[in-house]
């Protein structure tokens, strides 16, 4: 079973990356990009077996850092 | 005192800092591998150096917080054994949550490698014995890194319980409220990012790190 795992840096959580990156589309002459947040995205592959609670430990203990980013899975 | 410095793949100042801790307490501490699962008996002292742990991978000091050796650092902790964390090791100490917060890249981006004055704001900890509360001392940063953050009740929090062991004297990466070092709420894990084992002689340009591995010794005991 195919997952991807989004992780995102929660909101109000300073992005200076994000900020960068803003800056530069600006830069590029795109008008109108008032923010930018970067995240990551995490592909995995289990077993199907794998219940939702063993997935949202794996998102918990160590793919999201939960003192500043948020987690989503979506499955393929 | 004995010490036991943690090293994992990428780490690069375990041995500047196994120098600093024999010059200081006369015996060269234990170099413990990151695949270990148990410490040697009677430390007295745990320190997990700087350096770039699992190659940054995920987060900084994501991988290293889940290793064996750190499952056997965090009981050692919670029974109250000093933990000194440094530069890599305050993002490992932050990840395993023995410390609040979480240390992201540096407000400009860029990697910050230079002296840095810092304030000592609590005199009267595990580590912090030899300096005076106020002062300015002088310690090396090198990090990408080293923004702290954390919600403004848990700064209100460390403020209020003397839990922010150093400042910077100036802003040089974007921290919250300039925090430098921040102690856990029992006082025997410190986590910082300035390299105080980088200043011990002389020949460094000063001896203000020598100092917290001073007062570290006279607080631990030989």
């Amino acid at each position: 079973m195919k997952l991807r795992v989004v992780v995102n840096l929660k909101p109000g959580v300073l992005d200076p990356q994000g900020r960068a990156v803003q800056k530069a589309l600006t830069g590029l002459g795109f008008a109108g990009v008032s923010d930018v947040r970067i995240g990551k995205v995490v592909e995995l592959d289990v077993a199907d077996d794998t219940d939702d609670a063993a997935i949202d430990e794996m998102c918990r203990k160590l793919l999201a850092n939960t003192v500043i980013e948020n987690y989503r899975v979506e499955r393929a | 005192m004995k010490a036991a410095v943690i090293v994992f793949p990428g780490s690069n100042c375990d041995r500047d800092m196994a120098v600093a801790l024999e010059s200081v307490t006369g015996r060269a501490p234990a170099m413990v591998w990151h695949g270990d699962s148990a410490l040697p008996d009677d430390i007295g002292l745990i320190a997990i150096p700087g350096g770039f742990s699992y190659g940054d991978y995920l987060r900084c000091g994501a991988i290293a917080a889940r290793s064996p050796i750190v499952r056997a650092v965090v009981e050692a902790a919670e029974r109250g054994v000093p933990v000194l964390g440094v530069c890599n090791g305050f993002q490992v100490l932050t990840e395993t949550g023995l410390l609040p917060g979480a240390l992201m890249r540096n407000e400009r981006l860029d990697f910050v490698c230079r002296d840095a004055p810092l304030k000592v704001e609590n005199a009267q900890t595990t580590f912090t014995s030899r300096y005076e509360a106020g002062e300015t001392i002088m310690v090396p940063v090198a990090h990408h890194d080293g923004n702290y953050v954390a919600d403004e009740t848990t700064l209100d929090r460390l403020e209020g319980e003397g839990r922010i062991a150093f400042r910077y004297a100036n802003d040089i990466n974007g921290s919250a409220r300039g925090i430098a070092g921040v102690l856990n709420a029992a006082g025997n894990v410190l986590g910082m990012m300035p390299h105080p084992e980088r200043r011990i002689e002389a020949a460094h340009g000063g001896t203000d790190g020598r100092r917290l591995f001073e007062g570290l010794l006279e607080t631990v005991g030989a």
